[in-house]
């Protein structure tokens, strides 16, 4: 003879074993309903601050003549200086990511965010799709850091070294050239940006 | 070593053969009386058994692979070592590699193998272990670390990054033929056809060297045992000669070797102490003639001689061929990779400054590994006057001339300068290089620019550094791959480089 008391725990063990497995595969169910995100995702990426919009100059990277050029923008800016920050870089990345784009980047790639701190040292950091899938070479690497250093520079005053990292991580180069181990010196990429100057 | 086990197994034979063939015996005798060998070998039939299999031994045996070993090369001595194969590996004792080179001691206790080499640098390998430490830095090995009679047995593809550690200085290691280059060592020729009737294939070498040469119908080939040979830019070099059509460069078990392809008899003959070696035309009578090389052979490889001698070279320049092992940097097309068309103009532009009296470290002259750390490393060490580092790209057309954009800061402290910001003193000297060189590609109406990179070790470089990134001309990709337009683009580099040599020589 099973004791009573034995003979209701194990009904009630059953019957929770049995609701969990509702549970489990209601949850499974979801989840399959889910859609595959977001790393083929290629739409160009759009500002996300909507207000009153300001002319920027963007600093664009076309690689057919190796050139930066500079590129006025009406974007939505708002008053915080980080968050200008990332706009400018957003719009610049909007840019690259369109399919008429003249320096092309990977689908997917973007800044995740970008930290001023003062003084003056500004840091971007951006995701693993943006350096991963990142052309290698010198020439192409160093279009992409100047391009969007100048453009930060350009438009957010005070910036006097910029560091870029990948995933809130130090990496050695963006693509096997570019160092990001370091600092960049803004009056230097400033420099480097008129030599890029396209020849007129 | 393989083989080496195989012939001491075979060589052991002859003591152990009677217990062997007394054992076999009693599974021919149906009585079980257990023969004697004398017994045995006096009934025909079962000494043909036995004597079969260890004829057919004696016969295969020395057609086996031959005894495999490593060759070395160095300033203080070239010396051959026996390799063995653990792990479907290639294996060398380490302490072997530097005893030629300087002091060394090992002692093991127990745990760890240590190893001192000239009381200066001290390594510790664990047994069976992949990780090392040498001077207080982990560094892995590509197999494990083993100990076999006291010796220590390190893969011979660790070399490569395992010896700068310990010596200072680079290290080459061609593995695929087992030759081990220390230091800017390698000899270097080149070839070319002179005289039209009859031609002659001239090759000039950067040192004396003594080859032994041998003719077989078709071609003349010179075999470098002793010589730290190297490969031109290209394995096989065409003359356009109908008579002289072809010469091809190749490495194996330690050695190297030219094969001059020729549809008639040739001969060689060395003039300029050994530097020029003369391929001509014979009679075919003499085709199948072994032509002696002038001077008498050689000692031995395999012999040292004293101990290390210090290193006089100062090289002048630092040729850098960018990325190498698993850093292919930009992948040109799905079957070129940067790092192989740096290696090969890297060759190009030392036989372009060598030809023009420049003494060169070449810092990579094979697919291994070097951190930018060590390319800044190295160069600073050897205190050369400029520092090329080469890159290729698809991108863009001609040529860029790079000197380093210098990052922000640095903190320098009174003697002591900033590792990122070391080459801020010779910055200006850098940049005047680099406008002559673009001067240069500019006369030869090459396109070129001139621009300043975030491309490191430019800027942890104690001398004038500039990079040379090389692309097409056209949209023809295959054109980095060919000579001609990298001796275009190397013998430009090296020409305004030996025009500036005084300035860039003179004491900083």
């Amino acid at each position: 003879m099973i004791p009573r008391h034995l003979f209701i725990g194990v009904v009630v063990l059953l019957v929770a074993v049995l609701g969990m497995s509702i549970y489990a595969w209601h949850m499974r169910g979801r989840v399959a309903a889910i859609p595959a995100q977001p790393a083929a995702d290629t739409r160009a990426l759009v500002p996300t601050f909507t207000g009153p919009t300001e002319r920027a100059t963007l600093f664009v990277a076309f690689d057919e003549d190796g050139s930066l050029r500079p590129r006025s923008a009406q974007i939505s800016l708002p008053s915080g200086r980080q968050q200008r920050a990332e706009e400018l870089l957003s719009a610049l990345l909007t840019i690259y990511l369109d399919k008429t784009s003249p320096h092309t980047l990977s689908p997917g790639a973007d800044v995740r965010s970008v930290f001023l701190v003062d003084p003056g040292v500004a840091v971007i950091d951006l995701n693993s799709a943006f350096a991963d899938g990142h052309r290698s070479g010198v020439l192409v690497e160093d279009l992409t850091v100047t391009s969007l250093i100048h453009t930060l520079s350009a438009n957010i005053p005070g910036i006097l070294k910029v560091k870029i990292l990948v995933d809130g991580k130090e990496r050695e180069t963006l693509a096997g050239h570019a160092d990001l181990t370091g600092f960049y010196d803004v009056t230097a990429v400033n420099q480097l940006s008129t030599q890029l100057q396209p020849v007129q | 070593m393989r083989w080496n086990n195989l012939r001491s197994t075979w060589w052991n034979s002859g003591a152990s053969a009677p217990r062997k063939a007394s054992k076999i015996g009693t599974g021919f005798n149906p009585g079980g009386r257990i023969l004697r060998p004398q017994q045995i070998f006096q009934r025909p039939a079962i000494s043909l058994i036995i004597s079969a299999p260890i004829l057919l031994a004696a016969i295969l045996l020395p057609a086996a692979a031959p005894d495999k070993h490593l060759s070395v090369y160095s300033t203080a001595a070239n010396y051959s070592l026996p390799v063995v194969q653990r792990d479907r590996r290639d294996y060398v004792g380490l302490l072997e590699v530097l005893e030629p080179l300087g002091k060394v001691t090992a002692k093991f206790d127990g745990q760890r193998w240590r190893l001192r080499y000239n009381n200066r640098v001290e390594g510790e390998f664990f047994v069976g272990k992949t990780r090392v430490r040498v001077q207080g830095h982990d560094a892995e090995l590509p197999a494990r670390f083993l100990l076999e009679n006291d010796r220590g047995l390190v893969p011979v593809s660790s070399l490569a990054s395992l010896l700068p550690r310990f010596l200072g200085g680079p290290v080459t290691v061609h593995e695929d033929s087992d030759r081990l280059f220390i230091g800017s060592i390698a000899t270097h020729f080149t070839a070319s056809l002179a005289g039209d009737n009859p031609p002659k294939l001239v090759f000039h070498f950067t040192t004396p060297v003594n080859p032994t040469v041998s003719t077989e119908p078709g071609a003349l080939r010179m075999t470098f045992n002793r010589e730290p040979l190297v490969a031109p830019a290209l394995p096989t070099l065409t003359f356009g000669s109908k008579v002289i059509p072809s010469a091809t460069y190749a490495e194996t078990n330690g050695g190297a070797a030219i094969t001059v392809s020729s549809p008639v008899p040739l001969i060689a003959s060395f003039s300029a102490d050994g530097r020029t070696a003369t391929i001509s035309p014979t009679s075919p009578a003499s085709a199948q003639t072994v032509v002696a090389p002038p001077t008498p052979p050689a000692p031995a490889s395999s012999a040292v001689a004293g101990g290390p001698s210090p290193v006089s070279h100062r090289y002048f320049a630092v040729i850098d061929a960018s990325h190498g092992g698993d850093d292919r940097g930009e992948t040109l097309s799905p079957t070129l990779f940067e790092k192989d068309v740096t290696i090969a103009l890297a060759r190009s532009l030392r036989q372009e400054l060598e030809s023009r009296g420049i003494t060169v470290l070449d810092l990579r002259d094979s697919d291994a590994t070097l951190s930018l750390d060590q390319r800044a490393y190295l160069t600073n060490t050897n205190r050369a006057a400029v520092y090329i580092a080469l890159h290729a790209t698809a991108g863009g057309h001609g040529v860029r001339v790079y000197t380093a954009l210098m990052p922000y800061g640095g903190d320098d402290r009174g003697p002591f300068h900033s590792w990122t910001t070391s080459q801020q003193a010779h910055l200006s000297l850098s940049q005047s290089a680099a406008a002559d060189i673009v001067n240069e590609f500019q006369k030869r109406q090459i396109p070129v620019r001139a621009l300043t990179a975030p491309l490191r070790p430019l800027n942890n470089v104690t001398t004038a550094a500039l990079a040379v990134e090389v692309a097409p001309q056209g949209s023809d990709l295959m054109q980095l791959t060919a000579p001609d337009y990298q001796q275009l683009v190397t013998s430009a580099v090296a020409t305004a480089i030996a025009a500036d040599r005084d300035r860039l020589g003179a004491p900083q």
